[in-house]
Parts: structure tokens; C-alpha cells; sequence
């Protein structure tokens, strides 16, 4: 497309090329504008956790429509599972705290209806996973949750949305957006794009893409790591979390075990880039040990890092603008977006054709923090 | 486990680390010298400490002139860490390192990165086959432990090292089954374009024509312009199939040693991110530097080959310019403008710009054919690389996410230069503009417990 | 203990070196020079290829002996992915090869 655009999307992660494919599939032309590369910071770094388990409340009607609607049918969707498997994901409780409270949780769950999480017990864990720890007491246990590959979702939806006509403009940094009579103008290094529509996908840098549009947040751009083994003989099948402590591990198919769950580092915003700590790790190491005695000796192969937006209360920014018109914001996924960008594409569509959405998106107003 | 703040680390204890740590000292600094090696030396002085008379003979004077080097570490009295695995080092001069299963941290004033060449990937059919090895590797097995081949062996490739590893093969009674150059021949408009040149480095010319006559004088056979090289075999090395000047040929051979350059290892300054550079003549990326080897990050040096292919003695002269910037820095001693060592470094520089031009690895040899493996952890090949860039994958770490090409135990020091310059020719894009892997810790494997143990 | 013709010897002049040790290499005792390389030590004993390739099983065997190319990877002391070329040999030491681990142990993986 070398003309114009009905919508402009700023940042080609995970949230940007979904609603990209899902206006895209209403017909509007998209044109979406990514500083890097698709996929380069949150949504290529991250532990690829399909997981409604352990979600904020308000999160849960949307992780389990993304999950549902859309990740167990994403080869229909885009031609591509993007690597999708639904190995389950669990929990695990370490001790009597830890048991306390997981059965408070899937009371709370009940009481809202929601029946996707359930607690299963020492002996069940060691049927899900032989291998671990015998100290492990229980654990919580969503079944239809897997994993994903992000890159491959990445590059599946990037493909899907450029079928569809979306024109991609990667190594495209935004440096500002402002309201020009009817229209957004986004301004970049190779020129000034212009659409009725502006969609805020802008991850770690959202919040400077949110103050243009009058509405400020205090999100706050963070430092992820993730670390990678050589490979291991088969362990385990489930993603596996600790309710204690913080964790998200899972082992592929080729037998490299991925090691993550919200390992913060420090990060450079500006200059986009947040160095590798590996001395920020010694407790995560020491968590896999507990779980997986047998782990000791196998190596780190590598760790990586991106750059991924925070919110203080740890829930993301999902609705439209409430100073300007005709914006759109997805952002602040504070590390656990992942999951939800399937959906969220959805609500961004919902939100730009007909003023609203389906499923209930108030807890993620964008003015939610004003005074 | 915490240390005191060195005045300097210097990371590898070749010629021009051990000559940084010597000039440091001598200005009265606070020296650790750190090498995952048993001994000092580096590769060029493999086992120097530990070498007798007969391999002294084999290998020539060049080698021998590391004992002095090492003697003089020693004597100095410098802090020496052999077996020591650097797996991290960040902006701020703190070393991590493993040693003797438990890490340390050190923290340091200025750091001189002195971690030397390596062999340019040679990526043809069967190179990952059992039964082949580098020129280096069989060069590094005479000096660490005495061995050569049993059965003749074939040597493919080209450069002054391969036809070095030749002439100290047969002074040492071992027999050479063939010599496969894949260079284009003695190109005498190129020698001739460079006369001031090749007289300025006239020693190191007069050395190369000396190691050919060595090798025509012993009847090795010798062939020119090698192409379409590949090894052949099951579970290992069974022959070596090429062609030479429109010849077809197969030599069976269970061992074939193969060699066309040594490039920087860059893995410590790429992880650190480094400014670096495509070399167009040397065909690979260097440290970007000032006059003492200072990179763009203060307080970090580079010298020796890692900073760009030069040779044992440059580096030698490297590592005293980097030791001298150290002590200047740090206001130690009195201050030295470096002026003589340079002056040095660029005579015997001089012959590098026709060494660079007679030896250049031929596209083939650099850029392969989709078959063949580039990536030997992950078992990647070429093609695979193009069909990504085919789908929007327009640098290596596209392609590594896609691929794990890159991503296996050696953290892309054996494909890394093949991929950028396999994604070069397939987007038309320069090299330099293709970019390198993000490079990151831990720069050697560290186990679960390790990490654990802080 | 080869199985294989070793493809490198020592060269013609050269004694056992004094500094030897008994190494274990796959149940089977070697001497090896402490002054060499554990993977330069196989080579002389004849393994000629050390582990399988994780992602198509082909063997594989040292290729740089400097550290840099990460084939020679050996089980050492019951610990794997040890770079055999930068391991000095010690009395005792136990060394395993894909000759003794089990295949999917062997492919710098382990149980």
C-alpha cells in the first residue's frame, strides 16, 4: 500500500500485529510502523506461557476468549499454529502456605464463576510430573493451557496480516504523533504518516505515544532476561510455575529447558537495549534446582533480554483514548501480555468499527490512575 | 566470591596479553592475568613452558621467541589465573569467571581484551564429519602434545598457516598426502601493485617462498586452484573429493586438516557492544579503536589479533601500547607516547594488505551452497538461512530466532561471519549493514549450580 | 582400547613423558601426559568421534582444540558438556564418551 490508511499502528509486537490482521480482516487498510524489528522486545521475549492460570480477575474473561476462540484454532486463523501446545500449565505448592493458598484462590475463582483452574495434589502432580521435587505438596492446574513459540506467532501473524494487504514499515521509529484536524500524524525518520485511526501498540515506549495523545499513565519500561539450557533428556510436559516463588519454566521438544517468570533486569529505553545480568540470576537457578534436583549440572546455553512496559498495578491499559478521538491504546502488559494478544487484536478491532467491546475491558481504562 | 579492584584485568594470556600485563606492570599496576588455558602462550605459543628441543626444531624460531614472553610474566611476578572461564563482563570492568568450579567477581579500573584469532569457518559438504579438523587444531596438537598424523594427511585451504603446518609436518618425518590451495595462484599484478609493500615486510615474504620451497623441495603433491571442495564419508573423514584446473579429483584420506585465515575472536567486545566494524579486506568485523587500542566503551582495550589479524609479534606490540594507555590513564609511572611501538606495528603491518588480497577466501568457500551446513550445532544449513531472508528475516538474529542457527553451544562462533555474509548476498546488502548476532553472557557455558553458587 | 586407528601418534622421538596419569576413558583405563589436553589424549588413544550431534545424531568429534568450536564435549566426573580440550587429564579421572552413555545422554544431554 503506498497510499493512505484508514488506521496507523505504532509498534509491531504481538498487540500491533493482531489488531493489524484483526482491522485488516474488517476491511480497513493498516499501516503499522515498528521502530526495530516485529517481535523484538516483549513478545519475542518471553517464555511463551499460554497460561489463564494465576490472572488477575479481570484478566480472566479475556485470557480465556484468547485462549478458546483463538489459540487452539490458530492454524485456521493464520495457517500457522505457531508452535502451540497444549501442554497444560501448573502451579506448583511448595508447602502448607503455599497449599492455604491456592484453595483460597479457587474458592475466589468459583465465586466468580470461573471453574479453569483447579487444585490437584501431591499424588497427582507426580502423575503430571514424575521427576520433581518430593517436597512439592500440590498445585494448581489449568489443563487447556500450553505453551507457544513467540517468534513463530510473531512471524505467523507479521505473514497473515501482510496477506491481508497491512503495510509493515520495520527499522520505522515513531518519534511523535499529534492530532492534525481529523487525523493522527505520526512522524518518523522516513516520513510523516497520516490515518483517521491511531492504535497505541508501542509496548515499553507506549506511555510517551500516550502522553501525545493526552493521556498520560505512569507505565515504566523494564528489563526481562531469559535464560536457556542445552538440551535434556524429556522431564516434563506441563509449563511450571511456583506459587511461592517467582518461575515460569517449560521444556521444548528439541529438549532445551526455557527458564523465565518475570526475571527483571536493568534496561536502557532510549537506547533500547537492557544487558544480560546473569548475577541477577543465582535465585531462579536455585529455584529450578529445588524443583529438579537432577538439573544441577546442565548449562545455561543463553539468556536474553527485551525491553516490556509496566504498570503499577500490574494490569495492562487496553480501551480507547479518553482525551483525543479515534485512539485506541493496548498496552502495559507488565509481563504477561503474551497470552493476550490474540483477543486483544479482537477488542482493538471491536473497539475502532464500533465504539466498543464485547468482552469487559473498564478495569483497563486508560484514565484509571487520574486523580 | 568477591575480589579487591584490580588496576587492570587482562582477558588471555597470548602475546598480547602477557605483553599488556608486562608493560602494566613495569609501570607498578595492579595486574590479573586471566586465561582459560592451563598455561600462558595463547594458541601461537601453545605450551611454550612445557615444549622441548625436538618440537622447538619443528616448529621454528618464531615460536620459540614465546618463551622469553613467558619467562619474562613469570619473573614480573604478575597475578596468573590459568583455567579460568570468563563467562561475563560488563560495561563497568567486572569480570565473572569460573575457576576451579566457583565464580569470581572482579572488578577493575581498565581491561585489556586480548583474546586472539581464531579459524575462519570453512563450511563445505562433510566439514563436520569426524576425521576433519582445522590446520589450527593439528597445529595446536604438535605444540600442546607432541602428536601428528599417523596416516598422511590432507591439507586444504590456504594462507601462510596451512603452508607453515606443511613445512613443520615434514621436518618433522610425517608425510603429507596432498596440499589442496584454494587460493587463485601467485597473482603477479598483485605482487607488483604491492612491491613497496612486499620489501617493507620482505622477513615475512622471504619466510613465505622459504616454507613453499620446503614443501615443493619434499614432492608434496600440490594442487592449484581448488574448487568445489568436499569431504566425503559416512561416520567420518573417507576422502576429499575437488577440482583443479578443470580436473576432476578424489583422494581417500581419514584425516584432513583445512585452514584459509584466522579472524578476530570477538565474542567478549560484541557482548559488551562494542563499536565494531566490517573489514572489507580482512572480510570480517573488528573492534573499532583509537591509536592505543581503546575501544569505543573507556577504559577497554583490545590488542592482538582480536583487534584485527596482525600477527604474533604486532600483538606483542599491541599489548604494550595497551598496557602503556593503562598505566597513562591511571596516572601511573611516567607517561609514554607509545610512538615507537607504533611505528613497528605498521612496518610489520605492511605486508598484511597483499597477504590479505593472495589469500582471500574465495566466495565459495565463505558463502556456500544451500546443502551444506552452516550453523554445525544446530545443523543449519545455507539454505535454510536464504528461505528465512526469503520470508522478511533480514538480519542474523531474525534468522536465529527462527532457526536456532546460532543459538547452539558455541553461541555462533562458528557460523557467525558465514551467516552475515550469507544474508548479505541474499538481500544485496552490505555486510556491514547485515550486522552480527547479539552476543550475550554467559560466554562459556555455566551449569545450573554454578549460577546458583553466586 | 581403540576401536579405531588412532588418526594422530606421537611424534618418533618422544618418551612417555613422566607426567602420566590413568584416565578412564569409557570403563577403560588410558595414560595420558597431564601436560596434554584431555581431548588431544583421546585422539592419541584413537576415539576418533566423542558425543552425537543433538539435532541429527551424526558423530562428532574435536574439530578447533582451542575451545571455540564446542565439538570435543565429554562427560567428566559424571558431569557433561565438559569442552575436552580444556580439560587437563587427573589420576582417576572419569571420562565418557557416546561409546558409553546412552543415546540420548551422549548429544550434550543428560539425565
Amino acid at each position: 500500500m503506498n497510499g493512505s490508511s484508514d488506521v496507523l499502528i505504532v509498534g509491531g509486537g504481538l498487540q500491533g500485529l493482531s489488531s493489524a490482521f484483526q482491522l485488516a480482516r474488517r476491511g480497513y487498510r493498516v499501516r503499522l510502523l515498528e521502530a526495530e524489528y516485529c517481535g523484538r522486545h516483549a513478545s519475542g521475549v518471553n517464555a511463551g506461557g499460554v497460561r489463564t492460570l494465576g490472572r488477575h480477575l479481570a484478566e480472566i474473561p479475556l485470557a480465556l476468549a484468547a485462549r478458546e476462540q483463538l489459540w487452539h484454532h490458530l492454524e485456521e486463523l493464520l495457517g500457522d499454529t505457531g508452535g502451540f501446545v497444549p501442554s497444560g500449565q501448573l502451579q506448583v505448592a511448595e508447602n502448607e502456605a503455599d497449599e492455604r493458598k491456592a484453595r483460597e484462590r479457587v474458592a475466589l475463582l468459583q465465586a466468580h464463576g470461573f471453574g479453569h483452574e483447579r487444585w490437584v495434589d501431591a499424588q497427582q502432580v507426580r502423575e503430571l510430573v514424575p521427576s520433581i521435587s518430593p517436597h512439592v505438596v500440590g498445585g494448581l492446574w489449568a489443563d487447556r493451557d500450553g505453551y507457544a513459540l513467540p517468534y513463530r506467532v510473531v512471524t505467523a501473524y507479521r505473514l497473515a496480516a501482510q496477506r491481508l494487504g497491512v503495510d509493515i514499515l520495520e527499522s520505522t521509529p515513531v518519534q511523535r504523533v499529534e492530532r492534525h484536524g481529523s487525523l493522527w500524524r505520526a512522524h518518523t525518520p522516513h516520513g510523516t504518516f497520516e490515518a483517521p485511526w491511531l492504535v497505541n501498540t508501542a509496548g515499553a515506549w507506549a506511555w510517551e505515544i500516550a502522553a501525545q495523545t493526552g493521556d498520560p499513565v505512569p507505565m515504566e519500561p523494564g528489563g526481562l532476561m531469559l535464560m536457556v539450557t542445552q538440551r535434556v533428556a524429556p522431564f516434563v510436559k506441563p509449563v511450571l510455575g511456583a506459587m511461592g516463588r517467582p518461575l515460569s519454566f517449560k521444556q521444548f521438544d528439541n529438549g532445551t529447558v526455557l527458564i523465565g517468570g518475570g526475571l527483571r533486569c536493568a534496561a536502557d529505553a532510549a537506547q533500547r537495549h537492557a544487558p544480560v545480568d546473569l548475577t541477577r540470576l543465582p535465585k531462579s537457578a536455585r529455584t529450578v534446582i529445588d524443583l529438579f534436583p537432577h538439573l544441577e549440572h546442565v548449562s545455561i546455553a543463553r539468556a536474553w533480554t527485551g525491553i516490556e512496559g509496566f504498570m503499577p498495578d500490574e494490569i495492562p491499559v487496553i480501551g480507547p483514548g479518553a482525551a483525543a478521538p479515534q485512539v485506541v491504546h493496548a498496552f502495559g502488559f507488565s509481563a504477561h501480555g503474551f497470552e493476550l494478544s490474540p483477543i486483544v487484536g479482537c477488542i482493538v478491532a471491536e473497539l475502532v468499527a464500533q465504539g466498543r467491546s464485547t468482552l469487559p475491558i473498564e478495569a483497563f481504562r486508560v484514565d484509571r490512575f487520574a486523580a | 566470591m568477591s575480589e579487591p579492584t584490580r588496576d587492570l584485568i587482562v582477558i588471555g594470556a597470548g602475546p598480547a596479553g602477557m605483553a599488556a600485563a608486562l608493560a602494566a606492570r613495569r609501570r607498578g599496576l595492579d595486574v590479573l592475568l586471566l586465561d582459560e588455558q592451563p598455561d600462558v602462550g595463547g594458541q601461537i605459543y601453545r605450551s611454550i613452558t612445557t615444549t622441548d628441543a625436538q618440537r622447538q626444531r619443528i616448529l621454528g624460531p618464531d615460536y620459540s621467541h614465546g618463551a622469553s614472553l613467558a619467562d619474562a610474566v613469570k619473573a614480573a611476578g604478575i597475578a596468573h589465573w590459568p583455567g579460568t572461564a570468563v563467562w561475563q563482563v560488563d560495561t563497568d570492568k567486572t569480570v565473572h569467571a569460573l575457576r576451579g568450579g566457583a565464580n569470581h567477581h572482579i572488578a577493575a579500573k581498565a581491561l585489556v581484551i586480548a583474546t586472539g584469532a581464531m579459524e575462519r569457518p570453512f563450511p563445505v559438504p562433510g566439514w563436520t564429519l569426524p576425521g576433519v579438523m582445522t590446520a589450527g587444531a593439528g597445529q595446536i596438537l604438535l605444540k600442546n602434545a607432541s602428536l601428528v598424523p599417523r596416516a598422511p594427511a590432507v591439507l586444504a585451504g590456504c594462507g601462510p598457516l596451512l603452508y607453515l603446518l606443511a613445512a613443520q609436518y615434514l621436518r618433522a618425518g610425517v608425510a603429507i598426502q596432498a596440499i589442496l590451495d584454494t587460493a587463485g595462484g601467485t597473482d603477479w599484478r598483485l605482487a607488483i601493485r604491492h612491491a613497496t609493500a612486499l620489501l617493507a615486510g620482505w622477513g615475512y615474504v622471504r619466510k613465505g617462498l622459504g616454507l613453499l620451497r620446503e614443501i615443493k623441495a619434499a614432492g608434496v603433491p600440490f594442487h592449484q586452484g581448488v574448487e568445489k571442495l568436499r569431504i566425503e564419508g559416512a561416520d567420518a573423514a573417507e576422502a576429499v573429493a575437488f577440482t583443479s584446473r578443470g580436473q576432476a579429483h578424489r583422494i581417500p584420506c581419514g584425516l584432513v586438516l583445512l585452514h584459509q585465515g584466522v579472524v578476530p575472536n570477538n565474542q567478549v567486545t560484541w557482548s559488551l557492544r562494542a563499536q565494531h566494524h566490517w573489514d572489507d579486506e580482512q572480510l570480517c568485523w573488528v573492534p573499532t579503536c583509537d591509536a592505543w587500542g581503546q575501544t569505543s566503551l573507556p577504559g577497554i582495550y583490545v590488542a592482538g589479533d582480536g583487534a584485527g589479524i596482525g600477527g604474533a609479534l604486532v600483538a606483542e606490540l599491541q599489548g604494550e601500547l595497551a598496557g602503556i594507555a593503562v598505566a597513562n590513564a591511571l596516572g601511573q609511572g611516567e607517561r609514554q607516547d607509545g610512538e615507537a611501538q607504533r611505528a613497528r606495528i605498521r612496518q610489520h603491518l605492511a605486508i598484511r594488505p597483499f597477504l590479505n588480497q593472495q589469500y582471500r577466501p574465495k566466495d565459495e568457500f565463505r558463502i556456500p551452497a544451500d546443502d551444506v551446513i552452516v550453523c554445525r550445532c544446530e545443523e543449519v544449513t545455507a539454505g535454510s538461512i536464504r528461505a528465512q531472508v526469503a520470508l522478511g528475516c533480514s538480519g542474523p538474529n531474525q534468522t536465529k530466532s527462527f532457526s536456532r542457527c546460532g543459538m547452539g553451544p558455541c553461541q555462533g562462533r562458528q557460523c557467525g561471519l558465514t551467516v552475515t555474509e550469507v544474508i548479505a548476498q541474499a538481500t544485496g546488502l552490505p555486510p556491514a549493514d547485515v550486522g552480527y548476532y547479539r552476543i550475550r553472557p554467559p560466554l562459556k557455558s555455566l551449569t545450573l549450580a554454578q549460577l546458583a553458587s553466586e | 582400547m581403540a576401536s579405531n586407528q588412532p588418526l594422530f601418534q606421537p611424534l618418533p622421538a618422544v618418551q612417555p613423558a613422566p607426567d602420566t596419569v590413568s584416565v578412564q576413558v569409557d570403563g577403560a583405563p588410558v595414560r595420558m601426559s597431564r601436560q596434554a589436553s584431555l581431548a588431544a589424549g583421546l585422539l592419541a588413544a584413537g576415539v576418533t568421534a566423542v558425543r552425537r550431534s543433538p539435532v541429527g545424531g551424526e558423530a562428532r568429534a574435536p574439530y578447533c582444540m582451542m575451545g571455540v568450536c564446542f565439538e570435543c564435549l565429554v562427560h567428566v566426573d559424571g558431569v557433561p558438556n565438559q569442552q575436552a580440550c580444556l580439560v587437563v587429564p587427573q589420576e582417576g579421572m572419569r571420562v565418557q564418551t557416546l561409546r558409553s552413555l546412552a543415546a540420548s545422554e551422549s548429544e550434550g544431554a543428560h539425565v
